[in-house]
Parts: structure tokens; sequence; C-alpha cells
């Protein structure tokens, strides 16, 4: 069942919250063994939640748009009283005295959290393999990653163990995994989400967003999570947009724009998939035409100054000296070194070294500033595109999901952000909708992106590319025969 | 110091140059980035909150009336103010909950001001920009610091406190010179309301950069910055201190080292702390979870219009007074700094003697200021006519006005209770003839002329009147017989 099904029989009393939490902890028990989507299943507390929204329903209160919709949280979302890891070992120990805002919307909206899910440490990677607590399976293929480093929370929903996820996107966190296990995945307009209490890797660039079976699930997950918030000061001050109300008006005149630049890397069935999706839109009324805008494929190596360099502050706070790890030792700094040596994956270690010596003194220009300047170079030549396109198309990612291993060339793997990267550094909305199979009979998704805070325009895309779709909406989502196994 | 202080062994002479960096936490209900209260003296880790305690996942929300106050300040300090941002300053320390400071870097909300000192002299301000406090660390053991201590305890009350940093030109010629500029910013900093100034308790914190150079030169020597002043007594000690230690380097052909020294009060002498190959590299780059603070020219002229009256005009109304002769700097800049400043103006305005209330004000009413601060400016007033009339001795004064301060009430009641009815000139002739018939030798000289027996006869009517007799009265009671006499021996 989707959320929007669930939402509606519960609030209709149809159904129980119970019975859908239920199912849903019953779908991860009997599969999660196999995926390892989920570093916590918070069963009790779940259950507790259902039944008390069972008994205000049978109050007669409304318990909000989400009502009894089973969802999964990415784990550098904090939880109070509930283990917050980010999957990295130097947090152990460590329970959040308080809510993220997102998490307290969802609780707001009737949403019940089922559990944390499983990412790349502090959600640097690609692939969940840098994940202290093992990787995630890929529900399509075992043998293979589910993308990251929001895998946890796009395993989960392609597995069918809950219709909703929330997950982080840096340089395409939510929807690479996304493209890879055959789900829409969303990163909103910077600012459209609070990131108030969403453990930081690269504050300027982190945005949180939804992970759903279908658009117009995402579309409402989206307009729960939106809105100002006065904890985050890079927060938008407007209302949430209305997404669901306007999924169908359609998009007859909307100009489309293919980006030819993301092709030339992609794999024949990915480039495939976008020329059939272009035809499609084209179909339903757009007018598509491809555009050259060859500064996006430099957002790669701003991309890997920027968010380092903001890392490698943002993870200095993790000492030893307050909370999580601490491996002792003769004086403070001797703690601080050896239990962040300890407490820190090798991938961590890695870009917490790389941001630290582009903040130099002396490499600073050279690096940190260049970077920024390439950045705004990037926010330009995406204006110059948007003057004559409402929303640009192309691959999510360069290819379908590849085998555990097969990128140990840590350059290789930062090379499966190269589409997604240009709208963190620009600020823009883009999302990720499942539309064909490609190599291996494995998902290719499709990216749409569209200027801040033009998501209405961009969901109205979503939804026409989904119907569309070959793969057919919700076809291959649920559990493949892989898990059920 | 005098210059001739700073003379080296070779003969040369030198001269001191100092900047001074001071810290001024801002006098907010609430911390920089969060609501927990911004208070002194509270049981440890008691103010504290995720956002203070940087818990992974809290951000930053700038406290609006924290930037008022900055910009109070630097209004205050002749300052332009700009639009400005926030930088991450990176280092690992305990008492930093996030290992790295939020602070204004090279886009500060204040800069290009100057203070206005008593003695005229102007120091530039470079900056006044805003910035977190840290936590406050006790190490227990190995000597109170964190080199060799058995463990450490943080209190993170102080920890997110807002602060503002005002960074001086490198003006200041001499400690006295510091000093002063250091009390008058204080001055400068409670008038404006910002900040209760309170160098005791931590609110204000000052580090000072000093150089040296041969006198003539244009060039700025080598600097050394020291930390660990606690008081004004110790900053200039240590600028004094430092001086020397640098005059004989530099004077022995050696080179200052460029470095970070720290001040041992009890020892009287400057160590190293850590050169400057030691120094953190800060890595500063914009804070990203903070957006550019940009006050409206409507919002900086509103908080220029509601800025109270500084001191430096203060002391100019008070100078203005002094109409006949040299202007009081000292008794001026003493009361203004005590507040006394308006009990002057109002006791001048109701008729009495300028420049005898500016004494009695930053004399006897300075030695008990909170009491002062309380006087009925008419009664201060009429005590100074009194004195001005001859009425009462200036010792009387001083009593009558002693008695004010500790208990109130009218200084011609005071008198009367006190047994200070003026002697007449009649009762003082009176005391005279009997001194005068006790010590008729030194009466001879008196009026031979010889001006020192003149204190002697003062001082034989003061201890047979115990003091109650007027000096002017009596000097001129003298004066008179001594004219009488000599018309008579014509």
């Amino acid at each position: 069942m989707s959320a929007i099904e669930i939402a509606t029989a519960v609030r209709a009393g149809e159904q129980s919250a119970r019975s859908a939490v239920e199912g849903a902890l019953r779908a991860i028990r009997e599969g999660d063994g196999a995926l390892h989507a989920f570093l916590l299943v918070t069963e009790e507390s779940a259950l507790e939640r259902a039944d008390a929204l069972d008994a205000a329903i049978a109050r007669g209160e409304d318990p909000g748009s989400l009502a009894g919709v089973p969802i999964a949280l990415k784990d550098n979302l904090c939880t109070i009283g509930v283990p917050t890891t980010c999957s990295s070992q130097i947090l152990a120990g460590w329970i959040p005295p308080y809510n993220a805002t997102v998490v307290a919307k969802l609780t707001a909206a009737g949403a019940i959290a089922v559990g944390k899910t499983n990412l790349d440490e502090f959600a640097m990677g690609s692939s969940t393999e840098n994940s202290a607590f093992g990787p995630t399976r890929n529900p399509w293929a075992l043998d293979r990653v589910p993308g990251g480093s929001s895998g946890g929370s796009a395993a989960a929903v392609a597995a069918g163990f809950v219709p909703l996820a929330v997950g982080s996107d840096t340089g395409g966190s939510i929807r690479q995994p996304a493209s890879l296990c055959g789900v829409v995945g969303v990163k909103p307009t910077y600012g459209l989400v609070s990131r108030y209490g969403l453990i930081a890797f690269a504050s300027s660039l982190d945005q949180i967003g939804p992970f759903a079976v279908s658009v117009a699930d995402a579309a409402l997950l989206l307009e729960v999570l939106a809105g100002h918030d006065r904890l985050d000061s890079t927060s938008i001050d407007r209302p949430a947009p209305k997404l669901v109300e306007s999924l169908e008006e359609g998009i007859s005149g909307l100009r489309v724009g293919v980006i030819d630049d993301f092709l030339t890397d992609a794999s024949t069935a990915t480039r495939r998939a976008v020329g059939d999706a272009a035809s499609a839109l084209s179909a339903a009324g757009a007018l598509v035409d491809h555009v050259a805008i060859p500064a996006l494929l430099d957002g790669l190596a701003s991309y890997y100054v920027i968010a380092p360099a903001e890392a490698s502050s943002n993870l200095s706070r993790y000492d030893g000296v307050r909370y999580g790890l601490r491996v002792d030792a003769d004086d403070v700094e001797q703690m601080n070194s050896k239990t962040r040596a300890a407490g820190f994956g090798a991938e961590v270690k890695r870009r917490i070294m790389l941001g630290t010596f582009a903040l130099s003194a002396g490499y600073y220009d050279a690096y940190y500033a260049q970077a920024q300047r390439v950045r705004t170079l990037i926010s330009e030549a995406f204006a110059r595109a948007y003057s004559d396109f409402d929303v640009l198309i192309g691959p999510t990612t360069p290819g379908v999901a590849f085998r555990f291993g097969e990128k140990s060339d840590p350059l290789a793997m930062y090379l499966s952000d190269l589409y997604t990267i240009p709208s963190n550094l620009a600020g823009h909305p883009a999302m990720s909708v499942p539309f064909a199979l490609g190599e291996d009979q494995l998902p290719v998704g499709v990216q749409i992106l569209a200027p801040a805070l033009r998501e209405v325009v961009m969901f109205r895309v979503a939804a026409v590319l989904e119907s569309a779709a070959p793969i057919g909406v919700g076809a291959p989502i649920g559990l493949p025969e892989s898990v059920a196994r | 110091m005098s210059a001739t202080d700073l003379v080296g062994a070779s003969g040369k002479q030198y001269e001191i140059v100092v900047g001074l960096e001071v810290h001024c936490e801002l006098a907010t209900e609430t911390k920089l980035f969060c609501g927990c209260a911004n208070h002194f003296g509270s049981l440890p880790n008691t103010n504290i909150c995720p956002v203070c305690m940087g818990l992974p996942g809290s951000l930053p929300v700038l406290n609006e009336r924290a930037v008022e106050y900055a910009m109070r300040i630097g209004l205050a300090l002749n300052c332009t103010v700009n639009p400005s941002i926030f930088h991450r300053k990176n280092y690992f320390y305990p008492d930093q909950t996030k290992d790295y400071q939020i602070s204004q870097y090279d886009e500060p909300i204040n800069s290009n001001g100057f203070l206005e000192l008593p003695d005229g002299s102007s120091v530039g301000i470079e900056r006044a920009h805003m910035e977190e406090d840290t936590g406050k660390s006790t190490h227990i053991g190995g000597g109170g610091r964190i080199q060799g201590a058995d463990y450490s305890l943080v209190d993170y009350n102080r920890a997110g406190v807002p602060l503002v940093e005002i960074v001086s030109r490198p003006d200041i010629t001499s400690a006295d010179q510091a000093r002063a500029y250091v009390l008058e910013l204080r001055g400068v900093l409670v008038a404006s309301g910002a900040s209760d100034g309170r160098m005791e308790e931590g609110s204000l914190r000052v580090d000072a950069n000093v150089s040296v150079r041969e006198v003539g030169s244009t060039t700025l020597g080598t600097r050394c910055e020291v930390k660990n002043l606690n008081s004004l007594r110790s900053l200039g000690r240590a600028i004094d201190y430092e001086a020397r230690r640098q005059v004989a380097l530099v004077d022995g052909g050696e080179k200052v080292v460029q470095e970070t020294r720290h001040w041992n009060e009890h020892e009287g002498r400057t160590s190293s702390m850590r050169s400057k190959e030691e120094a953190n590299d800060y890595r500063y780059f914009p804070e990203p979870d903070l957006v550019p603070l940009v006050p409206s020219p409507e919002l900086v002229e509103s908080v220029r219009a509601a800025l109270g009256v500084l001191p430096a005009e203060r002391r100019r109304r008070l100078a203005q007074l002094a109409t006949d002769g040299a202007v009081p700097t000292e008794p001026i800049a003493t009361v203004v700094e005590l507040g006394l400043d308006a009990l002057v103006l109002e006791a001048h305005a109701d008729g009495a003697d300028f420049r005898l209330a500016l004494t009695r004000a930053a004399n006897e009413a300075a030695a008990e200021p909170e009491a002062a601060a309380a006087l009925d400016a008419h009664s201060f007033a009429s005590l100074i006519k009194l004195e001005s009339a001859g009425s009462l001795t200036a010792t009387q004064a001083k009593a009558v006005l002693a008695e004010m301060l500790s208990h109130g009430g009218e200084p011609a009641e005071i008198a009367k209770s006190l047994g200070y009815e003026a002697l007449s000139t009649g009762a003082i002739d009176e005391v005279l003839d009997g001194i005068i018939a006790e010590h008729q030798s030194e009466w001879d000289r008196f009026l031979a002329g010889d001006e020192k027996v003149t204190q002697f006869f003062l001082g034989q009517v003061m201890r047979a009147t115990q003091g109650r007799a007027n000096g002017k009265v009596v000097a001129e009671a003298l004066s008179a017989r001594k004219s009488r006499q000599s018309g008579n021996s014509n």
C-alpha cells in the first residue's frame, strides 16, 4: 500500500495504525536479515505510538496527513531517546536529548517511525559500504550496493518494508540510491526543509528529503517536511509548497531541456532511458530540446573541496571530551587524536584531511576560494539555462547499481555523483524518478532538475514520467524475489 | 613610565608601541546563538542546551539583542557599522564545544573608529567584532595549566556568551596610556549599556601586543602578545616588563621572537607560551550555518540615537565650566568615571562654585562612590556654598560631607549639630590676643615681615579652636592686626 492509501484508510478508521505498523515490522523482521537496511528497529515505541494514534482516532481526532504511515529515518537524524549513530563508531553510546525538526514534524503529522536506517559513515559515500556497521544490500540484487549515502532508506522503501523514508542529500545521497533502488527520491531546494537535528556533513549543501514508492507519496511527505524553522538560520521563511493538489495539472507547453553533458559518460541503457523520458514528456505536450551546460561537470571538483572543508570543521567536535567514543590517553591532545583515529573510518578520515588541507594557510585561495568561484559559475550556468527552460532532465547517475567492492578507487566512487552534485552546489531542487530497467534488469532513474523553489513544476514533470514509465508504477517495487527467498 | 626609562645599555633611546585587544562580554539576557541564560555565577553546567554544547545536529541562531549591543559599542567608538558575516575559527580545545569558535574575521560589524582619552589623546580602533565565548576550564594539579594537569573540569555556562572584541591600533605609547585606554573603554562600554565592564568577573579581558623601537624609527618592531592580564595593575606592569625585556634584546643586537607570552603576576614577568611557528592555523572560513548580517541604515541610526551621552562628551561639559584658568583634567576624569559629573553640574547650576564642587566630588565624595551617587544635588550645592562663604572651614566641610554621605541630611543642620557655628571675627580676635601674649617673640618676627611664622599662628589658632576657625578669616585677622600695629608705630 502507498502512504496515501494507508493514511486515508487510517484517518477514515478503515484500518488501524497498529496493523499498518505491524505490517511494516513483520516485513522488516522477515526481509531485513538479508538487506541490513536498518541499524535499529524501534518496534516497541512504534507500536505504542500506533496504539495512541488509534485511540486518538477513536476519540474523533485527526492525527494528520501521514496518520499511521510507517516511516524509516536515516540514522543521521536526531531522535530523542533513541541512539543516533551516523553509522560511525565515534558516536558510540550517544543518545540525542532532542528531536530533529523533521522528526517532530513527522510525529505531529501522524507518521510512525519504525527505525533508523543505515548510511555511509557521516553520509560520506555512494554505496553504504562506508558504514561502520556493515553495508546494506540492494533489494534488486543482493550482490549490489543500494547506492548511498542514504542506502538504508532507499532499500527499506524498495523492499516494501515501509512506503516512506527520510534521507539527506549533500551531493546526491537521496537521488543516487533512489535511482539504484528504483524508488522516488527528492532533494528539495536548500532551505526548504529545516536542517535542525540533521547531523551535519557539509552544512551549505546538506538537505533533507523524501524517499517514496510513488511521486504522490513523495509529494505528500515533502509537504510535511518543508516549512520555515526558527532553529535553522538558513531555513527559507515561507510556507511549505502545495505539491499534491497540482500533481495532475500536466506539463503542456512546459520547456524541458535535456542536459547533453550528462549523457556522455552514462551507460547505454541510461542514455536510452533519458531519451525515452524526453519522448514521453514531449508526447505529454512539453517543448523538449537539448542543452549543453558544460560548467556543470566542473561541479565534482568544486564539491570535493567545499564538502570536505565544511566536514573537517563539522566533525571536529567528535573529540572524546563530551560524548561518544573516548580512548583514554596521557593528555588531552593524545586523547583527541586516539579517539578520532579509532572512531572514524577511512573515508571520513580521507575527507577530513582533504578539507583540512584545503582550508590551510597558504592553500585556502587555491582550493577553497577557487572552489567557491566555480560554485558561483555553476549557479550562473544554471541561471542561463533556466532562461530558456522551465526544468532540465538527465540521468541521476551514470549507471545501474554496481557490485560491492567494484568501486574501491575513491575517485571512481565519487564519479557516481557527477550528475547530482550541481544541484547541491546551486541549492536547487532535483529528484530521481524510477523510469526503466537497464543493464542486468536493474532500475534506472531519470533526474529532474528545477530552479530554486520550483518544486511544484518539478513534481508535475515527475508525475508525467511516472505514468509513462515502461516499468509502470510500483510494478518492480515491493519485495523483490531475491529478498523474499 | 617616562621615556628616559627606555634607554638601552648602548645609550640609545627606545619607545613603546602597544595595541590592545579587549574582549567584552555583552550584558544580554541570553547567549549569542541560543536561548540559554547569560549569567555569571550559576552552578556549573546549568545554563546549557544542545546548541551551546555543540551537540550533533544543533544549529546557531543569532541573538538580535547582541547585534544591537555590538552596534552600540561600535557607534560609541566612532566606528563605521558594516554589513558583516561570521566565520569559523577552527582549533581543538576542551572548553570549545564544537572545536571551532564562531567569530567575525575579515568582514566585522564595526571598523575604523577611535577612542578619545581624558588627556586629550586619541587611540584608533581597528575593529570591534562579534564572537562567542568559550567554556571555562579548571585544571587540577600541574600548576593550574593544562599541560601536566591530573585532570580538568569544564564549565560550559560561559560557552556561547556573546563577546565583542575591540582591537585598537598600535597607537598606545606607555603603560599609563594603556591603563587610561582600558579605563576609558570600560566607561564607554558601561555608558552604552552593552556591558557591565566588570574586569574581576571576566566581563572585560585584555591582551596586549607590545613592541619597542628606537625613538625616531617609523617601522614597527616585532611584537609579542601578552596574555593573562587580569587587572589594570597587571596590564601596566606587564607592558613595562615586556618593554624592558625587548629593549634589552634589541639593544644587545638580538631579535625579538614573535610569540605569545604569559604574564605571571606573582613573579612579575612574562614567559613564552607559544611561538609563531607553534601558533594554530585557524583555517577560517565563512560559517555556513549563519546568513550575512546586513543592518539597515534606519536600524543603525535608531541605535545611534538611543546611545546615552558618552564619557568624552560628559568631560567636555564639565571642562567648559572651568572658565577661569586651567582645566582640572584629573578631577573631571574622576567624577565622570564615577558618574558624579551630574552632581557637580547640578550644584553649579544651583549657584555653587564649580571648582570647589568639583574638588569635593572628586576627593571626598569619590571615596564613597555609591553613597555619592545618591547625594541630593541641592544639599551638595548648599554645602559648597557654605564653604565658599567661609561659614565652614575646609575641615568642617569635609566632616559635614562625610555625615551627608553616611546618613544624609541638610549641611546647615549637620554643621549646627556638630558645633560648627563658624567662629566670629571677634571670637578669633580674642583667641589671637591670648596666643600673641604667649608668643611675643614670634609675633615680633611676624611684624618684622617673616612670612614663615604666619603658618605658626594659623596652626596655633586652629589648635586653640579645635579646627573651628576658618583659615581664610584667621589670615585676614592676622594681616589686619599687622597693618594696624605697623600704622601705630609709624
